[in-house]
């Protein structure tokens, strides 16, 4: 009986593939009709950094080459950045990150990038959370006015352009 | 005080193990559940890239997969990445393609809950975003917006 009880035990030991499903969210914007014109947003430009992702896989960030490392502490600088420095962001509300990528780009480094800004938002808004509430974003119960406050103080504006055709 | 004194020698008891057969049963039962069975039907290989803020999916009936990436039948299917749902090939556009397949899916569920359908796109490292690109389009047109890029957790390496 305990045999077969283990004959059974390590086969299901062995088969077992935990089931992980796991990965980053993303909200795609909605299709734009075509008999609409886009909206003309006006933008200014020290609100917006620009993430560029070429062919081979490298990284240009506001018309400079930067490296992957750098890329979560350069968007933070950016969205906490409240006016002080010219080149970023107004405030944390008005700031956007433009992220456009080549056809080329493996997914590989897409999602490593995208990962990046997203681990760049999660940081400020943990900083402004544990700065206010003395407790990490993550602690924060959901949909609790709290959440909703730190969501709203950083909101996640990651914008992908429209492909072009070639 | 030859109470206290230690007659050398002395054995340790036998460890009880009657409940041994209860703990091999329980492991047994748990991994009988919690095991699922690699889908044989797996046509493309998918190595998904390894981030750090991956977050969870908790209502998995919820998810749809899209998987792309080269066929692990190279001499058969070459080595371009394809794109597989349900257990067979499919297309970008047309037919056979992701529109028409998340559509389906969104219409076996309630239809309470079809706004909430996610798709999870787990795709191959090694595959160019362009044709990522052509399937977001493609849900994008029928407005099946949640979208999620699988990926493993762990640290990013260069």
């Amino acid at each position: 009986m305990a045999d077969i009880a283990f004959l059974l035990l390590v086969f299901f030991l062995v088969t077992t593939t935990m089931d992980q499903q796991k990965g980053l969210r993303v909200q795609l914007p909605p299709y734009p009709d075509p008999n609409v014109p886009p909206p003309v947003v006006e933008q200014n430009d020290r609100n917006v950094l620009e993430v560029l992702v070429n062919s081979a896989d490298q990284l240009l960030v506001e018309r400079k080459p930067l490296r992957l490392e750098a890329l979560t502490d350069l968007t933070k600088k950016h969205i906490q950045n409240e006016g002080r420095l010219p080149n970023f962001s107004d405030s944390s509300q008005a700031a956007v990150v433009s992220l456009k990528n080549d056809r080329g780009t493996s997914v590989e480094r897409y999602v490593q990038v995208y990962n990046e800004l997203i681990r760049a938002y999660n940081e400020a808004r943990d900083e402004y959370s544990s700065s206010k509430y003395g407790r990490s974003y993550a602690d924060l119960p959901d949909k609790s006015d709290e959440q909703i406050a730190v969501k709203k103080k950083y909101p996640m504006k990651i914008s992908e352009a429209e492909p072009v055709e070639y | 005080m030859t109470k206290f004194k230690k007659n050398g020698g002395k054995e340790s008891p036998a460890i009880n193990t009657s409940a041994l057969p209860d703990i091999v049963f329980m492991l047994l039962f748990f991994f009988m559940v919690a095991t699922k069975m690699r889908d044989p039907s797996v046509l493309v290989r998918t190595n998904v890239p390894t981030v750090s803020e991956v977050e969870k999916i908790v209502k998995k009936s919820w998810v749809n997969h899209i998987l792309v990436g080269p066929p692990l039948n190279t001499a058969e299917f070459g080595n371009s990445p394809r794109i597989q749902f349900d257990d067979k090939f499919g297309d970008v556009e047309g037919a056979n393609g992701v529109g028409v397949f998340i559509t389906m899916k969104k219409n076996e569920q309630p239809e309470g809950i079809r706004d909430y359908l996610t798709t999870s796109i787990k795709a191959d490292r090694s595959v160019r975003m362009g044709l990522i690109q052509d399937i977001k389009q493609e849900l994008r047109k029928i407005n099946s917006l949640k979208l999620l890029y699988s990926a493993s957790e762990g640290d990013v390496e260069e």
